[in-house]
């Protein structure tokens, strides 16, 4: 039985606005892509594990890889908080023995299929958010008006910056770093595009007076795979073996998705403080311990409250702790190097994984100097990456 | 329903969804009514419904009237994209009710430079467009919590 689990291989489709393929064909690319990375004959693959709310099916995927015997398929809820949540899951399977070779995949044309950002009435009546699918708690927001991801993500964030004096000017200072490190990535969308504050001040209200438009993520289409297997299989693989250090979820009581309301003090976030805890005590490391931290960031103001229940600041301190290039490249704690979900793309989560493992590799694009341990957050659930 | 079917000054708030879990809420919402979900055997309130007591794990519940006073908790004007089924961008808050639960709700009468948290309100019901409703709340005259 493996002791450790490890990410033996990263891959990808090209970030767009319209893939002009289907959803199953980005995943299928980006699948592949990952087993090449890894040097892993896709007919090995035998455990896969997506997204809930991930349009493709198992089988579809399977038969375009060819794999010959799938053990292990699982799907985990809760839209993004599945991303980091899926390494967490393969982890589980390998170091287990259930399987040995997990592909884990998330593909969508999110911005020219369909739009994960609005709502939509259907001619049969009634009224949806894609972005929400499954999660049956957003009823009782839609019929006032609460209809999209960043109108949620708001109100869960509204009394946290009363409370703390936190104005969407400060917010704009994760929007200004991310997007200095997504002008530097080629494979950004917003590769070349930096903004400044006065940029992010100019944008927009998406949801008054939280989020402007720069506050947000985008709307992407492409796909993401990244390969597990291992520690002792990945050592014998192509790339240098990211070791798995710790991997948790958490799902505290009253805690939603999103949707974050009925939790007993609003300004914590207590599944970030759920994960923090058990990757921190499983791995015997700290916040100080990673030079770098991979944050779920939809929206600006999840970001902040990740960094204060991870540790890496106190209660109320995140809006300093962003300022002064302390998240930037050459700051105390670079995050999001990449450009994160607003800068690189929205995949979901899943391509602030995969930079992690590039950072890990020493093959970033912004490369931090002297990367060792990666923090990876989706908020309920988080991982802490190594190459030791 | 599409729109040119809509009749000039008709509700054009969207339905609620009615679930087996929640029905009760809505249609005491529909007959004017704020109601909350009590553990019929250990009498704790629960926000959202749901069939069993996290207390007690009871699955026997009862219905009962909220005081339909609260303070406002955190709220929001949702932009862009404007919401489908409202002419105007609503007010949407998180209403924490004097029984110690939240819900999310929509302030009305209120002039946006005045909202703030902590702010009193008392519950109203505002019309949707299949006739049902759905419990807002104004800001209670005169009383300012903070």
């Amino acid at each position: 039985m493996a002791r450790f689990a490890a990410i033996a291989g990263i891959g990808q489709t090209e970030f767009s606005k319209a893939s002009g393929r289907s959803e199953l064909q980005l995943a299928a690319e980006a699948s592949k892509a990952a087993l090449d990375d890894a040097g892993i004959d896709p007919a090995d693959v035998d455990g896969m594990i997506t997204f809930t709310i991930d349009n493709n099916d198992e089988i579809g995927l399977a038969r375009c890889l060819g794999a010959k015997d799938v053990g292990w398929a699982t799907r985990i809820p809760g839209g993004g908080a599945a991303s980091v949540a899926t390494i967490h899951q393969a982890a589980a399977a390998v170091v287990s023995g259930a399987c040995e070779v997990v592909v884990v995949w998330r593909a969508m044309n999110e911005r020219s299929q369909y739009r994960f950002g609005q709502p939509m009435a259907p001619p049969g009546g009634g009224l949806v958010n894609v972005a929400g699918n499954g999660t049956g708690s957003l009823l009782w927001c839609m019929p006032y008006g609460a209809q999209t991801p960043a109108s949620w993500a708001a109100l869960s964030a509204g009394h946290y910056m009363e409370r703390f004096g936190v104005t969407n000017r400060d917010l704009g200072y994760v929007s200004v770093a991310q997007r200095k490190h997504a002008a530097t990535n080629p494979l950004a969308w917003f590769y070349g595009k930096p903004i400044t504050l006065e940029d992010h001040q100019a944008s927009k209200w998406i949801v008054e007076p939280v989020l402007r438009l720069l506050d947000c993520c985008q709307e992407s289409d492409g796909g993401v795979a990244i390969v597990i297997t291992s520690l002792e299989r990945a050592r014998d693989l192509k790339q240098k073996p990211i070791r798995i250090a710790s991997s948790a979820q958490s799902i505290p009581a009253e805690v939603e998705v999103i949707s974050n309301y009925y939790h007993a003090d609003l300004d914590v976030m207590p599944e970030a403080r759920g994960v923090a805890k058990r990757l921190y005590e499983r791995s015997g490391l700290t916040p100080q311990d990673m030079q770098l931290a991979m944050i779920y960031d939809a929206f600006t103001p999840q970001v902040l409250a990740q960094l204060e229940g991870f540790g890496f600041c106190k209660l109320g301190e995140a809006k300093d702790f962003i300022k002064g290039g302390n998240i930037e490249l050459g700051g105390s704690l670079p995050v999001n190097t990449n450009g994160g979900l607003i800068g690189e793309a929205y995949i979901h989560g899943m391509n602030n994984i995969t930079e992690a493992v590039r950072q890990l590799r020493g093959t970033a694009s912004n490369q931090v100097a002297k990367a060792t341990n990666a923090l990876v957050s989706c908020g309920m659930a988080g991982a802490i990456l190594t190459n030791t | 329903m599409s729109s040119n079917q809509t009749p000039p000054g008709a509700p054009t708030r969207p339905d609620p969804v009615f679930t087996p879990d929640a029905i009760f809420f809505w249609e005491g919402a529909a007959r004017g009514e704020l109601l909350g979900q009590r553990c019929a055997d250990c009498r704790k309130i629960a926000f959202p419904p749901r069939p069993m007591c996290p207390a007690c794990h009871s699955v026997r519940r009862e219905t009962v009237k909220l005081s339909g006073r609260g303070t406002v908790a955190s709220w929001v004007i949702p932009r862009h994209p404007a919401p489908i089924g409202f002419p105007e961008a609503p007010i949407v808050a998180l209403i924490e009710l004097e029984e110690g639960i939240r819900m999310v709700s929509n302030v009305i009468d209120v002039a946006p430079a005045d909202m703030k948290g902590g702010i009193a309100v008392e519950v109203r019901f505002a019309p949707t467009r299949g006739g049902k409703a759905v419990p807002v709340f104004a800001p209670v005259k005169g009383v300012a919590r903070g």
